[in-house]
């Protein structure tokens, strides 16, 4: 009996012993539920980019990496139970896909030194590496939307936007409302008309806010939604043909899935971006070789160039990258969380890296610095083609108004710092 | 004429409109309940499952299609066909048919005579449970549905109405068209119950099961019967809201927006839930109007509940309810 349980014993370990030296990188996916439409593709590319690693390159500096899916269905509870659940296998940067489940991640990864990148989405202030010390919301956050989005009308309208109307379309929640101090500040200096159109969880009706659009006119409609709302909403805007090229959503309302059900008549839909859009990269090539061919892709394999594959794929090789600076930095290959943390803040990514690995112009040239953990906030615009049934980058990626930002984010992160009781950093 | 009074009157024929909507979503639930005292939980859920069906049928898509290719490898999808609208309705309906006899054999059959809370408790659980056969069987990403049903402004009246007021209404053909549906299916399902044999027999058994079962009605045909008319109406919804929103899981949630209109316009009554659908369409769509920009908006998902309650508190039993009188 005792020479069996030796032996089990043993067993586990030597089992256990390949695992503790992978590099684990949670997914906090959701496939399912309403929102499940964005989660798939996102998941599909953060896996995908991950295996290809493994299997073109053998890993990052050798050492496989491992993700660990976790099924939250967007509900703050579940993504909660799902980081306790994984913290425990090494997890090495958490990327929750959810404003809510991040707010309630920061004070926790803060406590178990576990980095947390919410690109694109999350607590704006986080930008503030003196504040936020494991957070990181590079390359872009909501503001840097808001403004780019704004920074797009004034080059369209010669640098004049005074007297316009502009309206904020938003999901009525915590995610929704993150523009609107930004866009009203913005709307104090280059005086447009701003007003704010709520629509409650999901946004399956939205017939109220489409008829006060159709009456006051606004001469654009910016969208912060999410789900079900973009489907309605465009296809509402449609309805009272509201000119599509004046309707601009933040990058997540800028999906094919947000734009095909209302078919031809959400052509010329625009949506601001922090990373670029198509199949067009050598990177995709070698996800089919080395990861769709192969059978290992993580969904069907028919996501790739979509733009929240595109997105996942991005973030996970941000976190790629991310984890070779830490081993350069530390001089090892199997990486802890703090050492992950710091090689997330010194990520490097010029144009010339992003071309070596496949993927040219895919995002804007950045660097990640202890004070800023949220890049220098490039975005462009896209647009979508419906009779190609394709999103083009029709702009460069643009420089935000930092001038209004980050005196937002300077705010917002000294009020956290204050009621958490936070000293400062980067000294 | 004010110009807020011409507004007012577009968002109360807006109003009128999204109320029948509501409405198509709540006669699912009036049905099961007046046959069979079960509030069906599942009934939003039986709308995504019909809609989703419908396309899955219409673009030839192979039912679970990833359980099979992750056991047997491959990468089928699709049959490589496409289905004219109409047959594919019609093999929906029979889909739903099929569903509703499936509850019947392997569920409510064995929970007769059981508490009101415990059969509640079972349509939860086949919610949740179609929700997953749905995503199993179709897949859950969003699917364009298009029957041909227009969808748009009405230029007609839009013409019309300047004419008048010097402003053109906004009314969505998607919405005339649900109007029209809308009233053949109470049309037809008045007719059917009060011409009908089997319709008698499902109104004898929604009055006293024992007394019909006495005089040799079957129960299990009158459910699957009703069940199966519930599927239609959620077929119907499904193809309503899903044209306008694209087939997905949110289809589901239209559920919460048929639950004021029931409180409102009675769990037993047909002309109720129409009614119902029309006061809650039109009353949170004027709030919204007149009352939403001074709240910051967003006001009509809570003003629905709380005009039903309102009219709970003066009659409990909903607007064309049945007063229930409990002798001790």
């Amino acid at each position: 009996m005792k020479l069996k349980l030796t032996t089990l014993a043993l067993g586990a370990l030597m089992a256990a012993g390949p695992a503790m030296a992978d590099l684990v990188f949670p997914s906090l996916s959701y496939r399912t539920g309403p929102y499940a439409a964005g989660g798939i593709p996102f998941a599909d590319g953060y896996a995908d980019y991950f295996t290809l690693v493994n299997e073109r390159d053998g890993g990052i500096g050798g050492v496989k990496a491992r993700v660990i899916e976790c099924e939250t269905g967007y509900n703050t509870e579940k993504g909660v139970e799902c980081y306790e659940s994984t913290k425990g296998e090494g997890a090495l940067v958490y990327q929750p896909l959810s404003t809510g489940i991040t707010y309630q991640l920061i004070p926790k990864t803060a406590a178990d030194g576990i980095p947390l990148h919410t690109m694109g989405y999350g607590r704006t202030s986080a930008a503030n590496g003196k504040v936020f010390g494991n957070v990181f919301n590079y390359p872009a956050n909501y503001w840097d939307g808001a403004s780019g989005i704004i920074t797009y009308l004034l080059d369209s309208n010669g640098g004049d936007i005074k007297g316009k109307k502009i309206a904020l379309l938003y999901h009525n929640s915590a995610y929704g409302k993150e523009p609107i101090r930004t866009l009203e500040e913005l709307s104090k200096k280059h005086g447009f008309e701003l007003s704010t159109l709520p629509v409650d969880h999901p946004g399956q009706e939205q017939k109220s806010q489409w008829l006060q659009i159709r009456r006051d006119r606004p001469d654009y409609v910016v969208m912060w939604g999410w789900g079900v709302m973009n489907q309605v909403a465009i296809q509402e805007a449609a309805n009272v043909r509201f000119p599509m090229e004046n309707f601009i959503g933040v990058w997540w309302s800028g999906a094919e899935h947000d734009v095909l059900s209302a078919g031809a008549k959400a052509d010329g839909y625009k949506a601001v971006t922090f990373h670029n859009v198509g199949r067009d990269f050598p990177v995709f090539d070698d996800i089919q070789t080395y990861v769709v061919d192969k059978g290992l892709a993580a969904g069907a394999g028919d996501q790739i160039g979509n733009v929240l594959y595109n997105r996942g794929m991005y973030a996970a090789m941000l976190a790629v990258e991310a984890a070779k600076t830490a081993q350069e930095i530390h001089g090892v290959a199997d990486i802890t969380p703090a050492m992950m943390r710091d090689g997330m803040e010194a990520l490097e990514m010029p144009e010339a890296r992003m071309s070596a690995l496949g993927m040219p112009y895919f995002g804007p040239s950045f660097n990640v610095s202890c004070e800023n953990h949220g890049g220098p906030g490039l975005v462009g615009m896209t647009q979508w083609d419906a009779d190609t049934k394709t999103w083009s980058l029709i702009s460069d990626f643009q420089k935000t108004d930092t001038s209004v930002i980050q005196p937002l984010i300077e705010a917002d992160s000294a009020s956290y710092a204050e009621e958490n009781k936070i000293g400062g950093r980067c000294n | 004429m004010p110009e807020q009074l011409i507004f007012a009157m577009e968002v109360t024929l807006n109003g009128l409109m999204a109320g029948v909507l509501y409405a198509l979503v709540a006669l699912g639930f009036v049905l099961i309940y007046k046959a069979s005292g079960i509030f069906n939980y599942a009934q939003g859920v039986m709308a995504l499952f019909a809609a989703m069906t419908l396309v899955g049928i219409m673009n030839g898509q192979v039912p679970f299609a990833h359980l099979i290719n992750a056991i047997f490898g491959g990468h089928i999808t699709h049959f490589g066909w496409t289905i004219p609208s109409f047959i594919a309705i019609l093999l929906t309906v029979a889909v739903m048919v099929l569903l509703a006899w499936l509850v019947q054999v392997l569920v409510m059959k064995h929970l007769v005579g059981q508490e009101p809370i415990i059969l509640f408790m079972a349509t939860i659980g086949l919610a949740y449970f179609l929700e997953g056969v749905a995503d199993l069987m179709w897949g859950s990403e969003i699917k364009t549905l298009d029957v041909g049903i227009p969808q748009g402004i009405n230029l007609w009246i839009d013409e019309k109405t300047y004419n008048i007021f010097g402003y053109g209404f906004f009314i969505d053909n998607l919405d005339i068209v649900a109007t029209i549906v809308a009233a053949l299916l109470v049309t037809g399902l008045v007719i059917f119950a009060q011409y009908t044999k089997q319709g008698r027999a499902m109104r004898a058994v929604a009055d006293d099961h024992q007394a019909a079962l006495s005089v040799g009605i079957s129960l299990n045909f009158i459910w699957v019967l009703v069940w199966s008319v519930a599927g239609f109406v959620a077929l119907v919804a499904g193809i309503m809201w899903g044209t306008k929103s694209g087939v997905q899981f949110s289809l589901s949630l239209i559920a919460l927006k048929a639950l004021p209109v029931l409180m409102l316009g009675g769990f037993t009554s047909i002309p109720g839930a129409i009614v119902g659908g029309l006061i809650i369409g039109v009353g949170e769509k004027l709030f919204e109007f007149a009352i939403g920009p001074m709240v910051g908006g967003a006001t009509e998902n809570w003003f629905a509940y709380v005009l039903a309650l309102l009219f709970l508190v003066f009659r409990p039993q909903g607007l064309f309810g049945e007063k229930i009188i409990e002798r001790v």
